[in-house]
């Protein structure tokens, strides 16, 4: 059924007639051309359709679009601010933590809502928070390292 | 709702069907450029007769515009492994450039020469010597229009990063953009200009950041799903629930009334068609498709004797003496049978590929390892000549070998053509499970026998279906004989599904099956399994990687079983020298194994991004882990059981053992591969550590908790 929603993505107030029950990945994907969203098995698995809902990290893949009513979107494309790249994203690049970079844009926000969570994360703690992430280059070794750093720059201030 | 900006496509000739040399130098306007060849043009690499729309005498070129950017054209792609970065190294020290000043356009099939594909550890290798004879050359071209623009002889003249300098007066200097504007200046390589010594070396061999790494940060870096382009549709293609399935009958009558939807069929491709893929996606499932399904004729308990009954007479691999002598001399005689199960590429990224067929030309964006391939299997499919098919490959979002098939690109090349509109196809997962081109199911029977002074006497080898590539030894052994029967694709009849080349196809089943059968032969002579490696070789640099990883490890010489969980494997493979040593805990009661640590050694000769090196070294390892210890495609004749990585699992963060990596300085030494090596050993040195751990041998791949409690019965048993 198509119903109007209204909701902030990226920052900024949106509305959108669409049918309610479509997923947000593909919404994002398709109607907002929001592509750094991936879609990679599509049951809520993989995490590389990860986004943040009220700062959040959720999988894009298994959440009906009417639920975002009233609620913040973040992408992977609203992260940086005026330019300036989250810590998490310098992170990510000074410490090589991709390599094909699929599954990058969902490990970083699945990284800043466990930095929300836990500004100050043990190592397990990171293995914990990121394991439902799946990254077949095998770049995890990076990826712990950048969180690390990335935590250490934001001074256990989480949001930034 | 915001309307899709379509993406500015860089096309500069619309009307262009195939390039001529005239129409390539008109296309990257102009500059100096330097076309060069790449040496390594073996038999497959050559490119196919009658595929001569481009210059037969180069195949690569780079090029350095009137604004100082350089541009390499290259037709390998970038899929994680990171040539992006170290292609770029290689040309920008040679150049002396900066690293920044370099552009990669890659595997565009309209702007670069013709390519074999990117996979066998390959491009550093085979690419990168004359990729840094053509900036050499280059380099050598500006300075001799510096010393004319000067008025300088070209001894007086030095380089840093893109200016020409006076070196008697750094006042007078002029920039290799002054210099190419203006000018169309053509090269060809002919002789081998003088190469950088590695001591001259300033950009190589130091690590460098990713060139893609903001791209892909920010999530402005496209893949083949994230192209836009006006007019498109998503497609979701009706598929047999079954390998071998054939249509009988289909009734799309329930999406009759839908006018946004499109339903299209040529034979048996029927596919509905929709500007969402979700929404497309929910109108397949309202077909109706009957098919007759074939018979299941193997699974996983009969598949290894079938594959062995249909196996072709073996090939030689390598042999030397006499089998039969080195049977006189034995005193200890060894037989066993290794097997691994089909695995799975299980790329993040699905096969992608959106195709726009017009009247008499077709653009296809795509993940690919073989945009070449791939445009001449649309030109084939579509009947039309390949000069006027494009293919333009974004970044892959993981290859392995997986993408070295492309069927995703011919189905929407042919969707396209019936819908008259750009077709996406973007496979589920589902798809990409059910038509992925696995890891072969192999076997490996290995007899060898040791002499009185614990030396190697013979081996005795057969691989069956895994390939010819890491059948052969490296240990010092007087009299063997390696024979490959059928190749990693198969042949008719083997397999029941679709096979193919997966990260070091081959090397992976056979590392494991020898790495186990030394470990196997150590043990029973009671000897430290390093200890036993290096009286057998006499191969100086695996001899050092051994050691290096030994000491990195702390390593202390005791016969396995020893219960402290210690694996050691060692492997070459792509001209690297690896060895791998691991510590595992195993969980008797559950036969879960806990791998705590790995170190890695490898010899890959000069390293050209040692991190980029290191950074592939942690990655194949962590790979590697899967393969080992849990993925298998499940499988009942040709239908496949697992469907999303709920049961098929990959590693994953609650895996990561501390991982070590050592790259062993040999500079003098060309490079070698780097994006397979490193995951070679994982199935060896983790079965050896298990064996270290347990005293129970496992044999298969993967070694899951349910064949672990198997061994550790059977081990007990024994004992009892």
């Amino acid at each position: 059924m198509f119903e109007t929603i209204r909701f902030k993505l990226n920052r900024k107030p949106t509305v959108m007639t669409v049918d309610g029950e479509r997923k947000l990945l593909w919404v994002l994907r398709s109607d907002f051309g929001l592509t750094g969203t991936k879609y990679g098995c599509g049951e809520g698995i993989c995490g590389a359709c990860t986004v943040l809902i009220n700062n959040k990290a959720t999988r894009s893949c298994q959440l009906p679009v009417k639920e975002i009513k009233g609620k913040e979107v973040v992408t992977i494309e609203g992260l940086a601010r005026d330019g300036r790249l989250h810590p998490l994203q310098k992170a990510f690049m000074d410490h090589d933590a991709l390599q094909c970079g699929f599954c990058t844009p969902g490990m970083i926000l699945s990284a800043y809502s466990l930095l929300l969570q836990k500004p100050k994360p043990t190592e397990a703690e990171i293995l914990e928070g990121m394991n439902d992430n799946l990254c077949r280059c095998g770049a995890h070794v990076r990826i712990v390292r950048a969180i690390q750093s990335a935590a250490e720059e934001m001074k256990g201030g989480g949001k930034e | 709702m915001k309307e899709e900006q379509p993406l500015e496509l860089e096309r500069k000739d619309e009307n262009r069907f195939s390039l001529s040399r005239r129409e390539f130098l008109k296309a990257v306007g102009g500059g100096i450029i330097v076309f060069f060849s790449v040496g390594d043009l073996t038999a497959q690499e050559r490119r196919p007769p009658g595929f001569q729309e481009l210059p037969a005498d180069f195949n690569a070129f780079l090029r350095i515009g009137a604004d100082g950017r350089v541009t390499c054209f290259t037709g390998k792609i970038e899929m994680g492994q990171g040539i992006i970065t170290s292609l770029a190294q290689m040309l920008a020290d040679e150049l002396d450039v900066s690293l920044d000043a370099v552009n990669m356009t890659m595997g565009n099939t309209d702007l670069c020469p013709w390519d074999m594909g990117t996979f066998g550890s390959r491009t550093t290798r085979f690419f990168g010597p004359p990729l840094r004879e053509a900036a050499a050359e280059a380099r050598a071209i500006l300075i001799q229009l510096a010393a004319e623009h000067l008025h300088l002889s070209e001894s007086q003249l030095t380089v840093k990063e893109g200016v020409v300098v006076d070196k008697n007066d750094s006042g007078n200097r002029v920039t290799y953009a002054e210099l190419a504007k203006g000018k169309s200046i053509e090269k060809h390589l002919s002789k081998k200009p003088t190469l950088k010594n590695v001591s001259e070396f300033s950009i190589v061999g130091k690590p460098a950041l990713r060139k893609d790494a903001w791209a892909k940060v920010t999530g402005k870096g496209q893949y083949a799903g994230d192209v836009r382009i006006p007019g498109m549709l998503c497609a979701k293609i009706l598929r047999p629930p079954v390998h071998g399935a054939k249509l009988k009958s289909v009734d799309t009558s329930a999406l009759a009334e839908d006018k946004e939807i499109k339903v299209v069929q040529e034979q048996d491709l029927i596919a509905v068609l929709h500007l969402y893929p979700d929404v497309a996606e929910l109108a397949l499932s309202k077909i109706k498709a009957n098919f007759d399904l074939p018979e299941a004729k193997v699974n996983p308990k009969t598949i290894f004797q079938h594959l062995l009954s249909v196996a072709p007479e073996g090939e030689v691999v390598a042999q030397g003496g006499d089998i039969r002598e080195g049977e006189k001399v034995t005193r200890e005689a060894f037989e066993s049978t290794y097997l691994n199960y089909y695995v799975a590429h299980a790329t993040i990224e699905t096969h992608t590929a959106l195709a726009r067929v017009e009247k008499d030309r077709v653009t296809v964006w795509a993940s690919t390892q073989r945009p070449f391939g791939a445009k001449e299997e649309v030109a084939q499919a579509l009947k039309i000549p390949p000069g006027s098919v494009q293919v333009i490959t974004p970044f892959v979002g993981g290859g392995f070998g997986g993408k070295s098939q492309n069927r995703q690109i011919v189905e929407a090349a042919r969707l396209s053509k019936l819908a008259g509109r750009p077709v996406q196809v973007a496979w589920t997962r589902e798809e990409e499970f059910f038509y992925d081109t696995f890891r072969p199911a192999a076997i490996v029977k290995i007899r060898s026998g040791v002499t009185e002074a614990n030396q190697i006497a013979y081996w005795d080898f057969d691989v069956y279906f895994a390939g010819p590539r890491g059948a052969e030894q490296f240990y010092d052994i007087p009299h063997h004989r390696e024979l490959s029967h059928g190749h990693y694709t198969g042949i008719p009849g083997a397999h029941p599904f679709g096979t193919g080349p997966w990260r070091a196809p081959g090397s992976n089943t056979n590392t494991f099956a020898k790495e186990s059968h030394i470990d196997l032969m150590a043990a029973k002579l009671k000897m430290d399994p390093l200890e036993f490696r290096l009286k057998n070789l006499r191969d100086q640099r695996m001899t050092k990687v051994l050691k290096a990883a030994a000491e990195k490890f702390g390593w202390a010489a005791s016969p396995a079983p020893s219960g402290r969980g210690f694996g050691v494997a060692c492997a070459t493979d792509a001209g690297a020298y690896v060895a791998t040593m691991a510590e595992v805990e195993v969980d008797q009661g559950s036969g879960k194994v806990r791998v705590k640590r790995i170190v890695c050694a490898q010899d890959m000769g000069l390293a050209i991004n040692p991190e980029g090196a290191q950074i592939q070294m942690e990655g194949g390892l962590m790979m590697g882990l899967g393969y080992t210890l849990t993925e298998e495609v499940r499988f009942n004749g040709g239908k496949i059981l697992d469907r999303n990585f709920d049961t098929y699992e990959i590693p994953r963060f609650s895996w990561l053992p501390k991982i070590e990596t050592l790259l062993i300085e040999n500079p003098e030494i060309p490079p070698a591969g780097g994006g397979e090596p490193p995951i070679v050993c994982m199935g060896g040195v983790i079965a050896n550590a298990i064996f270290d751990a347990t005293g129970a041998r496992l044999f298969e791949l993967p070694m899951t908790p349910e064949r672990i409690k198997n061994a550790l019965a059977e081990t007990k048993a024994k004992k009892d």
